[in-house]
């Protein structure tokens, strides 16, 4: 238990004097954490867009009247002619235009119908779909109120109701994404450099001329970063709920247990690591290249797994991250308790023993 | 016998670090193994540590064989690495304190086997290892390899790139730790530090050239060496090349170490063949053999 200590003791020393992985551990989770939060959106907040309106009647003032009312959109400009439509869109700003016919209250009592044309800026693929969607939304709304007192004899009208996450926020989404690949990167990434390190500097063959086993090594350098690891979790939480307002619906209890879960099993990612390489270059590229490109692709983070190609699909089940983020999502949006989310976190405890035991196998107790 | 080796061989890939090598290190003795880099004493040191398996031969220190009872021999031998290998952001007194604990011992217990080596690294007790001098920190890694009162002691090549004050003081430790009873196998390419050990063994290229005593390996040497002196160095090489009697001729310090093919050479004969040459202050005295002379000669 002394030799432990010790070794414990003499691992936060060289965290604790080394500056750049003390900031690599503390100043990325919540540059992460801000970054995507506030930079890094899917939502529309007061896009510029711009009118051209061949008409302008009653209903065509009705509408942008009501376009402009809402947050989503800004009326940047009033365009006077069809050429002004290219040209605005090159100068950038104006995301949007939309076109008014001509006549178009009176197309629209007298045939029952007027054409609205919406030209939307796609170079942005994502934004422009939000955009049209948003403003059929306003239109079929307009209508809605106008027709109240006609009858038309046939309608569905679709009730759509978004649970979990009513305002579609997407920190909502960002958070458990954000938290696993923080997780993932500060344990496996910090634990396989420390442990590479020591290759390096040729301490490893003083460590291995020693009465110490191979195991109490690996203990000894993995502690400190689950303790690392459990204060910046809690560091992630804290600022997902005061800065960004996130909801836990579920037990913190719960919660908290699942994460020391995830972060055993990047611990043992790493030591797996590095068991293979010999340096501390190789660990680190082997830990971005390897760990951070499949959590941030193929864990559902980002792109929805079930949107994927069926290779794809089947790939993802080996990422550990994948199965965390469903856990976190569970429990912080959805409120579910481990009688839901037993299958993931069974997975999640069978991949750490299978890393940790393969690590042990691999691990060297010479120098070849 | 506290180390012994028995036909050891090893391989990388293709080139022999090791080809059957064979000695025995008697408890106690101050025991060092003499040769060049690349001559394979690194690779003899890993395996006596089990830090590498020989790919030939059997190998046993104080009694444990290396590839069986390696525990027991990691428990029980004290290491120094050829590269200094201690953690250089730990201070001196981290380190010390690092390497008691994990061998299950304190600096109290065992202080007085480092006691007199620690009092001259003290004054720093509270600097960081990687900011000591050559010399200092070769004298920490003595000490955080000793922390433990091992029976066996395993140097590699302790005294490299350390000034040559402290290279004098680190075997006069040696020579003290010998005293109290334990063995010491150390590793140099310096040849004036071979006479200071109790048996050495001169290692070229992964053979073993000779083992004896000091006193003995230089006895052996077959021929009459000359101290040859003169103003011009560089000239006197090139002329003492161009004697057509010249066996070996090596510069040495101030002088050059020359042998003749001949037995019954005549200085007078070459300090004539020099002068008309156009050499001038030339100096010829019969000189001792020194192990330098010695591995050169076995080196052929």
């Amino acid at each position: 238990m002394k030799r432990f200590i010790g070794f414990v003791k003499k691992e936060f020393y060289h965290i604790f004097r080394d500056k750049r992985s003390l900031f690599i551990l503390f100043g990325m989770p919540i540059a992460q954490i801000l970054l995507f939060g506030f930079a890094i959106t899917n939502e529309i907040n007061n896009v510029d867009i711009a009118i051209l309106d061949h008409s302008k009647d009653v209903t065509t003032q009705e509408i942008i009247h009501k376009i402009s009312a809402s947050n989503y959109f800004s009326i940047h400009q009033f365009l006077e002619k069809e050429s002004d439509i290219e040209s605005v869109f090159k100068k950038g700003k104006v995301k949007a235009v939309l076109n008014f016919e001509k006549d178009f209250s009176k197309n629209l009592i007298k045939e029952n119908h007027s054409t609205i044309q919406v030209i939307t800026d796609a170079t942005d693929p994502n934004t422009a779909n939000t955009i049209s969607n948003y403003v059929n939304a306003i239109l079929q709304s307009y209508l809605k109120e106008q027709n109240k007192n006609s009858k038309t004899p046939y309608q569905i009208i679709p009730q759509t109701h978004m649970v979990y996450n009513p305002e579609l926020k997407s920190v909502y989404m960002f958070v458990p994404g954000v938290m696993t690949i923080i997780l993932m990167l500060v344990s496996a990434m910090m634990t396989s450099i420390s442990i590479t390190r020591e290759k390096e500097l040729g301490t490893m063959e003083i460590l291995l001329v020693s009465p110490l086993k191979p195991f109490q090594v690996i203990i000894g350098k993995v502690f400190p970063y689950i303790f690392l690891s459990i204060i910046n979790a809690v560091i992630i939480i804290v600022l997902s709920i005061f800065i960004f307002k996130m909801p836990v619906q579920g037990s913190l209890f719960l919660l908290g247990v699942e994460s020391v879960i995830f972060i055993i099993t990047s611990l043992a990612l790493g030591i797996l690591i590095s068991t293979i390489s010999a340096t501390q270059q190789t660990a680190m590229m082997i830990s971005l290249m390897g760990l951070m490109l499949p959590v941030i692709l193929l864990s559902g983070f980002i792109f929805p797994v079930s949107s994927m190609p069926v290779p794809l699909q089947v790939i993802s089940n080996i990422i550990p991250a994948k199965w965390f983020i469903i856990i976190v999502k569970g429990i912080m949006l959805k409120g579910v308790g481990l009688q839901f989310i037993w299958k993931e976190t069974l997975i999640l405890l069978g991949m750490t023993v299978f890393f940790i035991g393969l690590s042990i196998k691999k691990y060297k107790i010479r120098l070849e | 016998m506290s180390i012994n080796l028995e036909h050891i061989s090893k391989s990388y890939g293709k080139i022999e670090a090791l080809k059957d090598i064979s000695f025995k290190v008697h408890p106690g003795e101050l025991f060092g193994l003499i040769g060049p880099d690349g001559a394979g004493k690194t690779t003899l040191f890993r395996i006596l540590t089990t830090l590498l398996i020989a790919d030939e031969g059997k190998a046993n220190v104080t009694g444990f064989d290396v590839v069986k009872d390696y525990k027991n021999i990691r428990k029980s031998v004290g290491y120094m690495p050829g590269k200094f290998s201690l953690y250089q952001d730990l201070t001196v007194e981290e380190n010390l304190t690092f390497f008691a604990t994990i061998f299950g011992t304190t600096i109290e217990e065992n202080y007085e086997l480092i006691k007199e080596i620690y009092v001259q690294i003290e004054p720093f007790k509270k600097r960081r290892a990687g900011k000591l001098s050559g010399g200092m920190k070769q004298k920490l890694a003595l000490c955080c390899a000793l922390i433990h009162k091992p029976k066996v002691l395993f140097l590699d090549e302790p005294t490299t790139g350390v000034d040559p004050v402290s290279r004098k003081e680190f075997w006069e430790m040696l020579k003290r730790l010998q005293q109290k009873g334990i063995t010491i196998l150390v590793s140099t390419p310096y040849m004036d530090e071979a006479a200071l050990c109790d048996r050495i063994a001169l290692i070229q290229g992964g053979e073993i050239l000779e083992i004896d005593t000091p006193i003995n390996i230089v006895k052996h040497y077959p021929k009459a060496i000359y101290n040859i002196g003169s103003k011009d160095m560089y000239e006197l090489l090139q002329k003492l090349k161009g004697f057509e009697n010249t066996y070996t001729m090596y510069p040495f310090g101030e002088f050059v170490h020359y042998t003749d093919k001949r037995d019954d050479f005549n200085p007078n004969e070459l300090q004539q063949y020099l002068e008309e040459n156009g050499l001038k202050e030339i100096t010829i005295e019969k000189t001792k053999a020194t192990i330098e002379d010695t591995f050169m000669e076995l080196a052929k």
